[in-house]
């Protein structure tokens, strides 16, 4: 049984990562021209990972199921990148950006890991201009700045609403150039299956060519987990269709631990779900909370006759509205951390408010209009209208909201059919982003040597919450400028043993598992598609491990889930052959995983007796609501050994030690 | 609503394809077109048929994985969308729909809809990227002050996100749409300056070896193009490349 070494480094907090640096092993150039890593996962994190262990010297083989590195789910990130820069003079600092997401994560997470990724946060910006990403920027020609959610000062970079594309083909583009010098070997369209331990340490993976379907190993002196997060467990989420938990879970199996699986991001501002033919949810970007206000009706019948088409929203007057976040919360109103402003929405849908017309009623307004009234007036001052019209005031602050989230508004009216200019918007919380994951150490390393994981796949940086912009900053974090570190200290013992052979009885049994895993479900020939089990166990999720949660519900969901599981491989039928391109393979092997994932998932947050970030329990709330934390108890981190079966998982606690943080009830009043 | 599709069906890359008939029924106006082919899929596997191979990822317009050529247009009817994006709505009840993969040399069918566009990827190993290490110690980002105006255009080129629509709106299966968009994203910034004479000469040259055909300024792949990249990128890469091969 490995033990639970964080390997934080001695010293004063803002020493430590200097420190660390300057202590640990480095490999010589030469040598590292011996050394083979290997990378499942192109996005932020395994992306910039890639090109950065590649530029160093190391020989990088790249894999992602994808058909080209550019697609990875980083892409689909809006809102933007937060760095300690300062740029605005606001009183930003690494410390302030240290604090805020210690404080955002509800104090529960590392101390040091924190403050290392607010310490490189603005190394990153550097790095992204000096590659060509085109952050937004004023008219003096120097780089603009926004808000975001939980944060009192503007420290977020962006791009428009495409800030994740941009930054994801900044790293795509550092790839090609390690590519084209074939310092990258890139497989796209491969699916990692399995991980390769040999005496004790990763030493490759077993994927597969999802085209030609054959069944592949590769060998490495180092195996990286860079695949994102397992939000899909709900089935509907903000995440990509194929975005799956596999290679997560596959090196769970293999003896890493799995930290905080509960900690799951509800993120407030979503697209509501209008149907049941419906395939995934929408994110509308947390930046449209600096200028959108958030409503529903003060009165339930006006919500009724909303919802029954009786009314239009505009037509409510402003002393009608209940501008619940602004009410409750006067200090950040709109601009509340996710987890908060998600509990409130469905606080006020629980009450009867909801102003969609779908089978729950869940939806909330984020209404635009005062925003474009100030942004008109604004501009009718500049330029000198006198008295203008409230047709020219609506006009001119048009522009300026389209000029600033006029993507976002298209995106909307798209599969909307509304005009959010004109009609508010609609909104409701969805699965966006997992704080748990892979547990792993200060150097990312997982309990197995030599095993690493990095970006969303780890639990490492956001605690119990996510602050909106932080996820890229810790995908390009762990990519750039950790991980290229941390992994020569390890990989300094691997200089003289050579290319690592595949034909061995471990890679034997690896292989062996996969195959025979995959000819189960080919030949299973059931009468079910992968995805009647993949929706009933979303429903399983949200109904009971969802935004709330009770010892109850959750008592039953791991019931549920098992029961399902087990009708799963009974039942489930896979069409094609195991030899060709077949998507329903794919799918099938990862709702496998995510049926095993999902009850580790709940066991997680039936342990957990307290509310915290993104994970409430109904039964620790405060007088008002709020989530209620149990620092005596639960200022640890949970972390999952797998010893057969999710039910038999063992429980091991990493606590957590704040010396420069008081721990304080999170308000945002 | 009930709809009859015309679907192109091919077993894998060397197989012959053709196309088929299906019928789907109880299509919400609200779903997309990619939850149809999800209905119209579980109904083939309930059938004990094989289901239609087809690209998606993100579904939100964005990672430029989905494809299909849908009655004739790359991402079907409507403007500045992918297909993930394109709603039932924009059918009538009764329809028929016919939808085939991305055509062109360079674009080889894998199975079904699916198509291979790793000649892209080549096209960007050619040169698409600004040669600096990621060692995080280059000049503070605002050390490189960029005109607003230049900011925005190489803004605009590098929203581009590789679908390879251009490409199969275009009666020669031209990538120049694609290719200068990030030609010109990189001759725009200060920071790309330093190498675009080799940058363009190289995404070119690599372009033509793909098999990729000749721009004739029909403007096809501009107007279907789901993110908008002007044609202006066009010119301003054959400006870029006329200076390149005099120098």
């Amino acid at each position: 049984m490995a033990t639970l070494d964080s390997k934080i480094p001695e010293g004063p907090l803002a020493d430590k990562w200097t420190n660390h640096k300057n202590n640990i092993r480095l490999v010589n150039p030469a040598n590292k021209r011996k050394i083979d890593v290997i990378i499942v996962g192109t996005g932020l994190a395994g992306g910039s990972a890639a090109a950065t262990l590649a530029e160093l010297g190391y020989n990088v083989k790249a894999f992602c199921y994808q058909d080209s590195p550019r697609r990875a789910h980083s892409i689909a990130a809006q809102g933007g990148i937060n760095a300690a820069k300062n740029y605005q003079g606001d009183g930003d600092s690494i410390y302030r950006l240290f604090y805020d997401t210690i404080k955002g994560g509800d104090y529960r997470s590392r101390e040091a890991n924190v403050y290392r990724l607010a310490e490189v946060s603005g190394n990153i910006i550097d790095q992204c201009v000096a590659q060509g990403v085109p952050f937004a920027r004023d008219y003096g020609g120097l780089l603009d700045n926004r808000s975001f959610g939980g944060v009192l000062v503007s420290r977020t970079f962006y791009a428009k609403g495409q800030t994740g594309q941009q930054l994801l083909l900044g790293a795509y583009s550092a790839m090609n150039r390690q590519i084209a010098k074939g310092k990258i070997t890139m497989y796209n369209r491969h699916e990692m299956l399995d991980v390769v331990v040999v005496d004790g340490k990763a030493r490759g993976i077993i994927a597969r060519n999802l085209i030609t379907g054959e069944i592949e190993r590769h060998s490495a002196h180092a195996v990286v987990i860079a695949t994102g997060g397992y939000g899909n467990v709900f089935f509907l989420s903000t995440n990509a269709m194929g975005s799956n938990a596999t290679a997560a879970w596959k090196v769970h199996k293999r003896g890493a631990y799995f930290a905080n699986p509960c900690y799951t991001q509800i993120h407030p501002t979503c697209i509501p779900v209008h149907g049941d033919q419906q395939s995934k949810l929408t994110l509308m970007s947390e930046s449209l909370r600096n200028d959108g206000r958030i409503w529903v009706p003060k009165k339930i019948e006006d919500a009724q006759a909303i919802r029954e088409g009786k009314l239009k929203p505009t037509e409510i007057a402003e002393e009608d509205r209940d501008y619940y976040l602004e009410r409750r919360y006067p200090s950040f109103g709109n601009l509340v951390p996710r987890d908060v402003a998600s509990r409130a929405a469905k606080e006020r849908c629980d009450a009867g408010f909801g102003i969609v017309n779908n089978s729950t009623n869940e939806g909330v307004f984020l209404d635009f209009s005062s925003a474009i009234e100030r942004y008109g007036n604004e501009q009718a001052h500049i330029r000198g209208i006198h008295n203008p019209s409230k047709e020219k005031i609506t006009e001119l602050g048009e522009e300026v909201v389209a000029s600033k989230y006029g993507n976002l508004f298209d995106m909307y009216q798209q599969i909307t059919d509304d005009n959010p200019y004109k009609t508010p918007m609609k909104i409701y919380p969805a699965v966006h982003y997992t704080m748990g994951g892979i547990w792993v150490d200060y150097n990312l390393m997982t309990t197995v040597p030599g095993l690493y994981a990095i970006g969303e796949a780890n639990f490492s940086d956001h605690g119990a919450n996510r602050l909106g912009a932080s996820a890229l900053m810790q995908g390009l974090a762990d990519g750039y400028f950790v991980l290229p570190y941390t992994i020569g200290d390890y990989l300094a013992d691997d200089i003289r043993t050579g290319p690592i052979p595949t034909d061995t009885p471990e890679f034997d049994q690896a292989e062996k598992n996969v195959v025979d895993s995959i000819n189960k479900l080919i030949n299973n020939n059931g009468k079910h598609s992968v995805d009647y089990f993949h929706k009933k166990l979303g429903h399983i999720m949200w109904n009971k491990v969802g935004m709330a949660r009770n010892a109850q519900g959750l008592s039953e969901a791991i019931h549920e889930i098992a029961e399902l599981r087990e009708q799963f491989w009974k039942e489930v039928r896979v069409p094609g052959t195991s030899e060709e391109f077949n998507q329903e393979l794919e799918k099938a092997g990862r709702v496998a995983d995510f049926l095993e994932l999902g009850e580790l998932f709940a066991r997680d947050a039936l342990e957990r007796n307290e509310s915290c970030g993104g994970h409430y329990r109904e039964e620790y709330q405060t007088e008002e609501g709020e989530a209620k934390r149990d620092d005596e108890h639960y200022t640890y981190v949970a972390a999952w050994e797998y010893t057969g079966k999710p039910s038999e998982a063992v429980l091991h606690k990493e606590d957590l030690k704040f010396e420069n943080v008081e721990l304080k009830t999170r308000s945002y009043k | 609503m009930n709809l009859t599709l015309k679907i192109w069906r091919q077993k894998n890359a060397n197989a012959k394809g053709a196309m088929e008939t299906y019928q789907v029924e109880n299509i919400s106006p609200d779903s997309s077109f990619l939850e149809m082919l999800d209905i119209l899929n579980d109904q083939l596997i309930n059938e004990g048929k094989e289901p239609v191979a087809f690209d998606h990822d993100c579904r939100e317009g964005i990672c430029g994985m989905c494809s299909l050529q849908i009655n004739g247009e790359p991402h079907g009817p409507g403007r500045g969308i992918t297909t993930c994006q394109l709603h039932m709505r924009k059918f009538k009840d009764g329809d028929t729909i016919f939808i085939e993969p991305f055509r062109a040399k360079a674009f080889p069918v894998i199975k079904d809809l699916v198509v291979d566009r790793s000649a892209f990827d080549r096209i960007q190993h050619a040169g698409g990227y600004i040669s600096v290490n990621t060692s995080g110690n280059t000049q503070d980002a605002n050390g490189i002050p960029v005109e607003k105006h230049n900011a925005d255009k190489a803004f605009d080129a590098a929203t581009c996100i590789g679908c390879g629509a251009c490409v199969a709106a275009c009666k020669n299966a031209s990538a120049m749409l694609f290719t200068s968009a990030k030609v010109s994203q990189f001759a725009l910034l200060p920071q790309g300056r330093v190498e675009a004479t080799d940058r363009v000469l190289n995404m070119v040259k690599q372009m033509d070896l793909e098999g990729f055909g000749n721009c004739t300024n029909t403007g096809a792949c501009e107007i279907e193009c789901p993110k908008g990249i002007s044609l202006e990128n066009i010119a301003r890469m054959n400006r870029e490349y006329l200076k390149a091969s005099i120098k």
